[in-house]
Parts: structure tokens; sequence; C-alpha cells
């Protein structure tokens, strides 16, 4: 099913959650909406669950308009952040319950039900759990529930709203690839809110990456890392380091110096230089306008980053550089600072 | 014995597979458990002896007086149609009246929860009138109002409804100081409910009443049951309030209570303490019944299927 948001915007009291929003979302489409916490992405989940409605704009199912219609009769399946499982009933219980509350013309006679929960119970690898209370079930094994029962539906539209927030590290992982395959087996269009932009590369077939209330990029994963449309994206998606640098006649200064690099476009002004840490080389401080003083060197795993202390336009700048294998660096020299691939933003 | 069930029932939360093994429980004869939290014995020894001081001494005085009168005295006090009437009256109306609170406690329950007014907090503030108010007031202005010429009263008049002066005016004293105790014992719990829940339901296709019967209600049945059987209590042992109001005419509103008090100004002391020890066996085996039952419904809705 494809989903249409058109111009949604919503404001809680004088907080603007979503300011005019735009997006489609493709059939069969995994999507994620990445951002920090606020930038109204559980808001525009819950807009297009039906959960929530917006001040103003547009939510299209297959072109159909969806916000006449409540939550009930969207037919979406909805994967709460702490799962929201029915305490009082067993995980059968829980997955059958959206088969149980039909009324008339669809109700299923008992043993579909049963068919059906058993079959979805199978899907989700937890047939064994199914006379289990979700008091005395795992992380892990809850957000199944929440998957079986959210599945029970037969929804078009799978929403999911951080649903791996609240599990450890390996078992997210695990949860994550298994989440990947099921969505090809099903057919379903499936959006999934996350601040975490490691799920959201690795998931999603495109990722929205959302700050303050707007959109900033739409893309793929590759395209939202290499080439982030705005400052914003480029800060929030990876690590990064930045220059405050000046745009000057078409060309870059840094703390008044020029820097010998390219402006793309930028236009005169204040400007910030943004690049990934991999993308930038240590160079001798003479053969570069970037260059100072090595604060400490400090090594995790297989990445060693150094702390270089630059000149700025207005004071001392601390920025992060990462260290080659094989090479020493000792706090207290002067290194220069070489980037290969760098990005300009007015700032 | 509810210390007892106290500790198997939190035994039982620590371990999801718990079973009780009759084997291991008796190779360590005693109950006390290893425990981070000291000072086990101290406590419970405390609460044993606060317990017996407060509670058991002037109940086992109750049953010793009692045990004065022979068997077949005790039987013909008891079973005497005044007595047995007086009996009906209070368990009878305690119990509807609990019931109705239970309702229409829930009902305010969800209201102060769930929605925002202005004189929200006002009104929050008046459910605890009736648990300070003296009950004697409570009843002088109940039947002031109730009665054939008070503002109430005389708007039902008409329709044929007398309330002050019969079971009635019972019923509604009852009302009045029990509302509290369901109010207080669900308003946390509901508050304390995840809205999630409801969206979840509704996201499945549940309809409004769906969620609420097969969601919300299940989750809050046990505080209910507390607050019924606290309401419940509390209106069986009411006298104050209601004495002013029911007319107190042997045979038709006359609560146990009343006839208690009527029984020991007349220096039938054995008498009294009789009535006295059935209306708290009662109590007792009905407080015993809810509380079972809302073991059951807790039970339910955690762990154990």
């Amino acid at each position: 099913m494809t989903i249409d948001v058109v111009g949604v915007t919503k404001r809680f009291k004088t907080f603007a959650a979503l300011d005019n929003v735009s997006l489609t979302i493709r059939t069969g489409e995994l999507v994620a909406l990445l951002g920090p916490s606020g930038s109204g992405k559980t808001t525009l989940l819950r807009i297009i669950a039906g959960l929530e409605w917006p001040d103003s704009g547009e939510v299209r199912f297959d072109g159909e308009d969806a916000l006449s219609r409540s939550v009930r009769e969207r037919n979406v399946g909805f994967v709460f952040q702490h799962y929201a499982l029915f305490r009082h009933m067993n995980v059968f219980e829980n997955v059958a319950f959206g088969l149980r509350v039909r009324r008339g013309a669809d109700k299923l006679p008992e043993a579909a039900i049963r068919a059906k929960v058993n079959e979805l119970l199978h899907l989700v690898q937890i047939d064994w759990l199914a006379e289990r209370y979700p008091a005395q079930l795992s992380g892990g094994q809850r957000q199944r529930v929440a998957l079986a029962r959210a599945l029970a539906i037969s929804p078009k539209v799978l929403l999911l709203d951080e649903p791996f927030g609240a599990l450890d590290a390996k078992v997210r992982k695990e949860l994550r690839r298994w989440l990947r395959h099921l969505h090809e087996e099903l057919p379903v269009t499936s959006v999934l809110v996350t601040h975490d932009q490691e799920e959201a590369l690795e998931l999603a077939d495109r990722v929205v990456v959302m700050g303050h209330g707007k959109i900033e990029q739409v893309g793929s994963p590759g395209e939202v890392y290499d080439n982030p449309a705005t400052a914003f994206v480029h800060d929030f998606i990876g690590e990064t380091i930045a220059l405050p640098g000046e745009v000057k006649g078409g060309a870059l200064y840094l703390g008044g110096r020029p820097l010998g690099l390219d402006p793309q476009g930028v236009a005169d002004g204040p400007a910030r230089i943004l690049a990934r840490p991999h993308d930038v080389d240590l160079a001798d401080p003479s053969s570069t306008a970037i260059s100072g003083k090595v604060l400490s060197v400090r090594t995790f795993g297989p990445t060693r980053r150094a702390d270089v202390e630059l000149a700025g336009s207005s004071g001392p700048v601390v920025v992060e550089a990462a260290v080659p294998h094989g090479q020493d660096l000792a706090p207290g020299t002067q290194v220069g600072l070489k980037p290969r691939r760098y990005k300009v933003f007015a700032a | 014995m509810a210390v007892a069930a106290a500790f198997r029932a939190s035994d039982a939360e620590a371990s999801p597979d718990y079973k009780p093994s009759m084997s291991a429980s008796s190779s360590r004869l005693t109950f006390r458990q290893p425990s981070v939290i000291p000072g086990f014995g101290l406590t419970l020894g405390l609460t044993l002896t606060w317990l017996g001081l407060i509670v058991l001494l002037p109940l086992s005085a109750l049953f010793i007086k009692t045990s004065e009168l022979s068997l077949e005295r005790f039987i013909a006090i008891v079973t005497a149609t005044r007595t047995l009437h007086a009996l009906q009256v209070s368990f009878g109306l305690a119990f509807g009246a609990a019931l109705i609170n239970m309702v229409f406690g829930a009902i305010v329950v969800w209201v102060l929860v769930r929605y925002d007014f202005p004189g929200k907090k006002i009104v929050d503030a008046l459910i605890d009138i009736p648990f300070a108010l003296p009950t004697a007031v409570a009843g002088i202005a109940l039947t002031s109002l109730y009665a054939e010429n008070g503002w109430v009263g005389s708007l039902l008049a008409p329709l044929g409804i007398q309330v002050s002066f019969t079971p009635l005016g019972i019923l509604v004293a009852l009302l009045f100081i029990g509302l509290p105790f369901v109010v207080r014992t669900v308003q946390p719990v509901l508050a304390d409910l995840d809205q999630e829940l409801e969206d979840a339901a509704a996201s499945l296709g549940a309809t409004r009443t769906q969620a609420l019967v097969r969601v919300v209600l299940p989750s809050v049945w046990p505080a209910l049951l507390t607050g019924f059987a606290l309401a419940f209590a509390r209106a069986v042992g009411e006298y104050g309030s209601v004495i002013f109001i029911a007319g107190n005419l042997p045979g038709v509103s006359e609560i146990a209570p009343l006839l208690i008090v009527i029984r020991l100004e007349e220096f039938r002391y054995a008498d009294a303490t009789a009535i006295a020890t059935v209306m708290l066996v009662a109590s007792f085996v009905l407080l015993l019944i809810i509380n079972r039952l809302q073991r059951w419904a807790e039970l339910r809705g955690s762990k154990h299927g």
C-alpha cells in the first residue's frame, strides 16, 4: 500500500511537532524515520496509524483519504515501543485479540482463530511460549509477541515505534536481521521509527532523516551517509569533524588563513566544513593549511582517535581525527590535517 | 496465616518456574529465607505483637464473653427474628451499597484520572470528605436533606419515594461513607495503567467498549474488588450516620450495630456480644472470600494461569 503524507502540521500547544511534512512511502518498502528525540518522528508514525490527528494536511492510503478513518478502521499493525502487551492474557490470547474482537461477517470461527494464531506464533518462532504470560517473557520474546499480535489482523501497513529500543545490543542485532527477513516474506509496507542510525541504515530501503519537526533528507542508506543534504544530517548520521570556517570571495578560510579547499558553492559568510574522521588524513604540518597540536590519543578496539586543537576564527577548536594503524602520535606534537572528502554548509 | 500467604506470593513472583514443592519446604523446616533485607525476625515480632495487642486482644475478649453463654442460649439470641432481621439489613444493605459504590466509584475514578477539567483538584479533595466528616454530622445532614420537607426529599415525596427513616435511607448513608474507599484504591491503579494498552486494542480493531471490557477492566479488577471489600467492611460496621436517617424501626430499618447498642443499654451484655460475634465471623468470612477472589484476579493478571 502506498502511503502519502501531504503537508502535515501538528502542534502541541506552542511546540511544533511536525511542520508541513510531506512524504511518500511506496508499496512493499521498509522506511525508517530517523531522528533525535523531539524530531517529530513518533508523532508522524502515530498520525499515519490514526492514533493522533494532524492540525492540517492529508494522509492517504493508496490514494484514499485515511484521516476520515479511525485507527480501528485503518487496519494497520502497530508495534509499540514498550510492546503494550495485555498482561492478563497469555501469549496466545494476546495474538488472538485482534481476531476475537471482530464482529458480524468478519468474525472467524474458533478453529480458524486457533489456526491463524498458531501460524503466526510459528512465524515469529515462539510457538512454545503460547501459554506463558507477558511477565514471564524476556524482552526479545515480548517483542516477537507484539509483532505477531500486530500481524494477526493481516495489515497492509506495519508501523513500528522504536521496536528494539528496550533490548540489549546483541538481541537487537539479531531481531533486526530477522525483522528485515520477515518484511520481505510478508506483503506489507513497513515504517519504522528509530533514533539509532545504525539500525536505520542497516534495515531500511529508504531513510527519512527528521529534525525539529521537518524532514531533512529522504534517501537510501548510502545516500544519506555519503551525501548528506544538510549539516544536520551530516552531524546526526555517522561521526563528523566540524570546523567553523568562513567563505570570502569564493574561497574558504579558517581563522583568517586560506584553506585552499572548494567552498562547494556556499555564498560568502560563515560556513561549516564537515568531514568524516576516516576521510581526513594526517599530514605534515607544513604541507596543509589546517594544523594543530595533539592533545591526547585514544584507542578503542580497532580505531584510534586523536584530539587535535586547531586555531579557529573565534578561539581554539578541538576536532577528533582518525589515526591510521602503525602511526605513532605523541601528545604535544604538531600535526596537519588534510580532508579527502568534505562538505561545506552555510552556518 | 496472612504472613505465610504473602511470603508464598512474593516467592512465586521471584522465580517464574516456581512450583510449590513439599520436599523443599520440609527439608528446611523454617520459612525464613536468606534475604538482603535484614531485620525480618525483629519486624515480624513487632508486627505480631502489635496485631495481638491492638486487634486480637479485644476480639478474643469478645469471644470469651460470648463463651459464657450456653449454646442453646446463643442460638436463641442470634436466631431471634429481630436479630436476624437486623443482620439481614446490615449485611444486605452494606453489600448493595458497596456494589453501587464500586460501579459509580469506578466512573468517578475514570473521570478524575483520564480527563482534565477546571476544578479537578477540588473535586478530588471532595472525595475524601466522607473520610473526615464525623459520621453523626453526615447522618444529620443526610436526614435533613432526604426528609419529606428536605431539599431532595421534597422532590422525591411526590413520586412516592420516601428515603429518610426507611432502609433506602440506610443505603444512602452507606453510599456516602463508602465512596472514598473505592475511589482511593482504584485511582492509583488506573493512573498507572498505560494508555498505550487502549491504543493497542484500538489498532487491533477493538471498539471502545471492547477495549474497556477486555483490557481496562481486567487490569483494574483486583483494585475494584479491594475497594469493594473496604467499602463493604466500613458499611457493615457503620453506626453514626445510619442511626439518624434509618428511623430504627425494629424488623424494618434497624441495623445490627444499633441492636448491639440497644442490648448494651438494657444491660443484656451476653446478647450484645453474641450478635457481635456473629457479625464478626460473618464479616471475616465474607472478607476472606473477597480477598481470595481478588488474589485470584491478581494472579490471573500477572503470571500464573
